[in-house]
This record gives C-alpha cells, structure tokens and sequence, in this order.
C-alpha cells in the first residue's frame, strides 16, 4: 500500500537516479495484448511530460536504492557522501509504476539501483521488480534496466527476457582517466555485460528463426552514457569511442551527461560553475553525424581539431573545412551529398529529392517547402543561383571559408560558447 | 469570373469538384457558406452537397492516390481551418487532370499540394500531444477520465492508441471544446458519446478535474506521487523553461496533472 511516507522516498530515489540522461522508449513496437496493460509504440517513443530543465520525462526513472558500496568520484550516490538514502520496496515500485501508466504519466519503467552487499545480490532484487511486472500483473509496457556490472550470466539472461532495452553506463571514456575517478572499476567490468547482453540478443534472433514464439531478448537493443567534462578527454577520444560502439550490432544510443559538480569537495575534479550545455550539445549534433548523415568520426574530428567548434555545428565545421565539394546542385546531387550541405536536414533532403522528380526546384521553391536557406544558401546552386551573371548569390568559394564563417555565427552563439571556455579554463587535476 | 459556395462539409468540396468537372469550369475559389462574396463577382454557383456524387469523387481519388496521401488529406480535414478548403480543392481537381499513373501527391512545390501536407502534418503532430499529454484520473466507479480540448479535432485519431494500450480498463476521452468524447469498455471498440446535460457532468470542464465525490479514495495520493516525481526529476543546474515551452505548449497545461 501506498502511503505519504512512499513519497518522501520517491523523491529521494528521483533525485539521485535523475543524473542517467537516457529515458527514451524507442526501439520496439508491441501492439496490446488481451488480459495485459498496456503496449510500445516504437518509433521515436513518446514523451509524457517536459521538465523545467526542459529534458523529456517518458519513463519513471528511480532507483531502487541509492545506497551504494561504491565510492566513485562523479557519483551523487557514492558511499562518502552524506545524503539521504531510501529504498522502495517491490510491491511499492510495481505499484506506483502501475498506476502511473494506467493514468497516461509514463511509458514504463527505468530502473537503477546503487549496489548493495554485492552485484548478485542488487541484480537479483532489480530481476524480482521486472519479473512481478511482467508476470503476475502482466505489464506489457517499457522497461529499461541497468545491468548491474559483476551480475551473473544467469541473471542477466533472465533480465534480458522481460526488459525491451539494457543499458551499462561507460561513464569515462579512458580506462585510466576511470582508474583515478573510480578505482574500484575499469572498462572490463563495463564491456563484459555489454558483451554477454549482444550475444544473448544475437543468439535469440536465431532462435526465432526456428522457432517463431520464441520470448525476445532485450528488443530494443542497449544504450550506455558517458560524462562530458569531468576528464580531460577530448572529444575526439569521446566520438571515437561512440562510433566503436555503434558498430556494435545491438548498441542503439550512445548518451552524452556534461558533467555537473555533485561532489564539489573531491580534488580530482574539475570545479564547474555550469554544465558544459554547449560542448554537449555539440557532441549530440556529431552523434547524430554518425548515424544519420553518413558521416565517419575522422570527417568531424582529427588530428589538427581534436575538439568540436563550440561556436559553430559540426557539420558547417566540416563544410568549412571542405570548400572544394561545394557548391552542391540540389537537383542533380544524390541523397547523401545533400546530407552533407549546412542546413539541410533528413526531412528537406527527403522532400528535395522526391520533388525534383516532378521538375527543377528553384530556391523560392525550397524556401516553400520548408527548407531553411540561412546556411544553406551559400552552399547549393539551383536554377537561378547557378547562373554566372553579376547579382548572384556569392557561394562558398568566391567568400571563402573564413568570412563566411564569420557571417554564419550568431552573436548569441559566439556568446554562450565564450561562456562556456572561460568556465572550463580553472580546469581543476 | 466564378466562384463556388459551399455547405463547408467534406462531401460538400468533393461534389463541388465533381461539379467543376462536370460543368467544365476552373472556378477561382472556393467560398464556404457565409463568407463574404467578393467584389466583381460576375457568376455564382451554389454546390448542393450531393452524397453520391461525392461518393463517386472519392472512389475516383482511390484510384489515383496512394494510400498514404488518402489518409493525409482525411487527417488534414480533422484541423478544422477555413483555409484549407481552398488548397484542398486545388489538389483534387489536379489530381483528376493528371495523365493516369502520374500523381502529384509527392510534388511539395506545388502549392496546394505543400498547403494540404503541411495542414496535415500539423494535425498528426497534435495527435501526437493528445498521446503524450492526455492525462487520466480514476473515478470511484473505476473509470479513468481524461478532458482535453485541442486546436484541431484530433480525438478520433487517438483512441484506437489507447483503445490498445488500457484495453482491460474502462476510459472516457471527451473533448470539452467540441462536446463529445469516446467512452471505451472492455474488448469492443470505443464508442461516441456525448452528454445532453454538460453541466451535470460530475467533472469540471475548464481543468477536467473530477469532483471530489466522484474521484476514487487514492487518487489524489497519485497525484500528488507523479507531482513530486516531476519536481524531483528535474536538474536545477540545467533549467531551461524555454525548451520546455516549446516541447509542452501551455496551452495543453491544464489539463495536466503535474502542472494543475
């Protein structure tokens, strides 16, 4: 039964759990089965509500218990410090997240738990919440499951069967920026579930080539985090790492946390007065790069430019970087080249070659369907921009790169990312 | 000049194509019922809505259209906009004079083609926030109510998502801007309903709340969970309340349990 008191421990167990960014519920459709609460929908998911940090809640996102063993220096929850600690019991979790998603508050469930007494121990409690969801009250909806590092095979292999994504959090993209940051973990113990959780995933699917009804294993694949600015990674180690995983066949999202000073006191880290929003939002723009434009980590980042531009989005660095592909005819140019053009998205790429086919686009006509020129503009010829008389629009290689880049950063952006670098110059270690 | 006047209903703009077909005219607009005629208006013709004809138009649309495209156009009409007419006849009438096996459901710089996407992308996009912010309160009957009242009637687009989703639970959608809603029970399908006596309905219909006799005894315990759930979640390091305005509109606020 729920009581007041339950409340005061869910706002516990939120407030250290909300640290994880991930909370999509993507990657599985399930339509709704009779004599079962609930379905996924697939897709991007979908979120139930927007916090005033302006992030989306779509899944109840809370620990089982922030009690921890470990003392690892990014961590609100590690065992030195002195917060209040709590934990729910199964039938209190399993309640609330019932009667959360019958009212249409959340897609499911995400759960964590700080590890207690040992790895087992905490997995197996994590395993009983999921397994009374499924089974006894026959929850058809999202769950999303931390696997605890150091869990028996056993039990992972049981978690997998009622969770729809699992996830382990890398956190420190360097095994010995890790080693400082928390000694009692290295990348083994993190690679090893991951491992067991895609071989578990690539094992079912054969299965299930046999055996039709055979029960799914972690369908919608693993997602993982790592922390921006607590180490001195750049973020070429931090992309570099991200498109290791995304070749891994069941990795479906790569998380990027700027580093938020929890633990103030501890010498081996950096005092921020402020997240880095900007570096970790360009990271995100990269990411993105990565799994939708086609785009491979050396394009975005290299030798010369270990870290990402703050001022200006990757893909207009690379551009910049890259006259000679330009200009690009949108209607002559395939599908990936128009990708690859600042300002042109999935969504105008897709509409640009669709229409085309029905006669040639001229820039009025993109700026109709949507299209946004700002950027765009000096990187395309269409009919009238292609034309060699005086008057026309100046490209890319008649400005050259660096005043264009100067037309192109906003002084807001300039601003923020000015912000940002004098923040991170008292850079602590 | 001429121009066509219409009842305002989808089978009124159907037969109205039919009759621009029939009576070999392009006519320049196309006026609902009650719109004010405009200067130098040399020839009127008042389309009577004519099911069949209709019927004919749209077995003819069928043909020509994929069905994807057929279900944009029905989703753009649930947006209610006066100014959609206009490009809506547009688009059928060229889709009649397209050579057969060329349609021009995919050409986005046509402008009546873009205008009926667009409206209709607007229309999807608020069905999605029907789904995502449609939020449910537990009568003491055991019936979850949610009120809602968007921009544009989306309400018949959604049920079926939740008809899946809460099958075995008894639920009641109601739209209070345009007074009816769909009641679901058990397996069927979710039916139409409408109150003769809204104000003796036993929720309020400015914020949708159940009154205090018809909620169920722990109710306002889950409320007020999910309200400090979503104090809680949120990093006060990060806050960010204009990127939270433009994913949750205020205009949907409330209705919504977190934000009442």
């Amino acid at each position: 039964m729920l009581t007041e008191n339950t409340m005061e421990r869910l706002r516990i167990l939120t407030e250290s759990a909300k640290y994880d960014v991930s909370c999509s519920s993507s990657g599985t459709v399930r339509g709704g089965k009779k004599g079962m609460v609930g379905n996924t929908v697939g897709g991007v998911g979908i979120c139930h509500s927007f916090a005033d940090d302006g992030r989306c809640i779509s899944l109840l996102k809370v620990m089982l218990t922030n009690s921890c063993m470990y003392d690892c220096a990014y961590c609100v929850n590690r065992r030195s410090n002195d917060i209040p600690r709590a934990t729910l019991s199964v039938t209190e979790l399993v309640d609330i997240t019932m009667e959360f998603y019958r009212r249409n508050y959340i897609e499911g469930l995400f759960l964590s738990s700080g590890v207690v007494r040992n790895p087992d121990y905490t997995m197996e409690r994590l395993v009983a919440i999921v397994r009374e969801l499924r089974t006894r009250q026959r929850f058809n909806g999202y769950i999303h499951l931390k696997s605890i590092p150091g869990a028996s095979p056993e039990l992972l292999a049981e978690a997998g069967r009622y969770a729809d994504r699992m996830s382990v959090n890398i956190e420190i993209p360097k095994e010995e920026s890790l080693k400082l940051l928390a000694p009692e973990k290295d990348h083994q113990s993190v690679f090893q579930p991951m491992k067991r959780i895609q071989q578990g995933v690539i094992e079912n699917r054969e299965d299930r080539r046999h055996l039709r009804h055979a029960p799914r294993f972690v369908p919608a694949g693993q997602s993982t985090q790592m922390i921006v600015g607590a180490t001195k990674e750049t973020d070429r180690d931090i992309l570099t790492m991200s498109s290791m995983l995304y070749a891994q066949p069941t990795m479906r999202r790569v998380y990027y946390s700027g580093y938020i000073s929890v633990n103030t006191y501890d010498p081996r880290l950096p005092v921020l007065k402020q997240p880095p929003l900007v570096r970790e939002n360009r990271l995100y723009q990269a990411d993105w790069l990565l799994r939708f434009y086609h785009f491979k980590v050396e394009e975005i980042v290299d030798d010369q430019t270990p870290d990402l531009d703050l001022e200006i989005d990757p893909k207009l660095a690379w551009a910049l970087r890259h006259p000679e592909v330009f200009p690009v005819d949108v209607n002559k140019a395939d599908y990936e080249m128009l990708l690859r053009v600042p300002g042109l998205g999935v969504k105008s790429a897709t509409l640009i070659v669709n229409a085309r086919r029905y006669g040639n686009l001229s820039s009025f006509d993109l700026k109709k369907m949507g299209v946004v020129m700002k950027k765009a503009k000096y990187f395309i010829t269409c009919h009238e921009l292609a034309s060699p008389l005086p008057g026309a629009m100046p490209g890319i290689n008649e400005l050259r790169p660096e005043r264009l880049r100067a037309l192109l950063v906003s002084p807001q952006e300039r601003k923020m990312a000015e912000k940002e670098q004098q923040l991170s110059i008292d850079f602590g270690v | 000049m001429t121009f066509y006047t219409f009842d305002g209903t989808l089978d009124g703009l159907l037969t109205a194509v039919f009759d621009a077909f029939e009576r070999h005219e392009a006519p320049e607009k196309l006026l609902a019922a009650g719109d004010m005629l405009p200067l130098f208006c040399e020839q009127v013709h008042e389309v009577v809505t004519d099911e069949a004809k209709a019927k004919r138009v749209w077995a003819g649309l069928e043909k020509r259209l994929s069905r994807e495209a057929l279900r944009m156009i029905s989703v753009s009409w649930l947006s209610e906009l006066p100014e959609l007419a206009n490009p809506l006849f547009g688009y059928v009438c060229k889709t009649f004079r397209q050579p057969a096996g060329v349609s021009i459901e995919r050409n986005f710089a046509d402008p009546d083609v873009l205008a009926v996407t667009n409206i209709a992308r607007k229309v999807l996009h608020e069905q999605l926030r029907m789904k995502q912010f449609i939020r449910f309160q537990k009568a003491n009957d055991g019936t979850y109510l949610a009120v809602v009242a968007p921009d544009h009637n989306v309400v018949p687009l959604v049920i079926t998502h939740f008809a899946d989703r809460f099958n075995d639970q008894p639920w009641l959608i109601y739209d209070a801007k345009r007074h009816y809603g769909y009641y679901h029970e058990g397996g069927g399908a979710p039916v139409r309903v409408t109150f003769e006596d809204e104000s003796a309905v036993p929720f309020n219909l400015a914020d949708g709340k159940l009154s205090d006799e018809a909620l169920s005894a722990d109710d306002h315990l889950m409320q007020e969970l999910w309200r400090t759930y979503f104090k809680a979640i949120c990093i006060r390091e990060r806050m960010n309340p204009r990127k939270q305005l433009k994913d949750m509109p205020r205009r949907y606020w409330k209705f919504m349990t977190e934000k009442q």
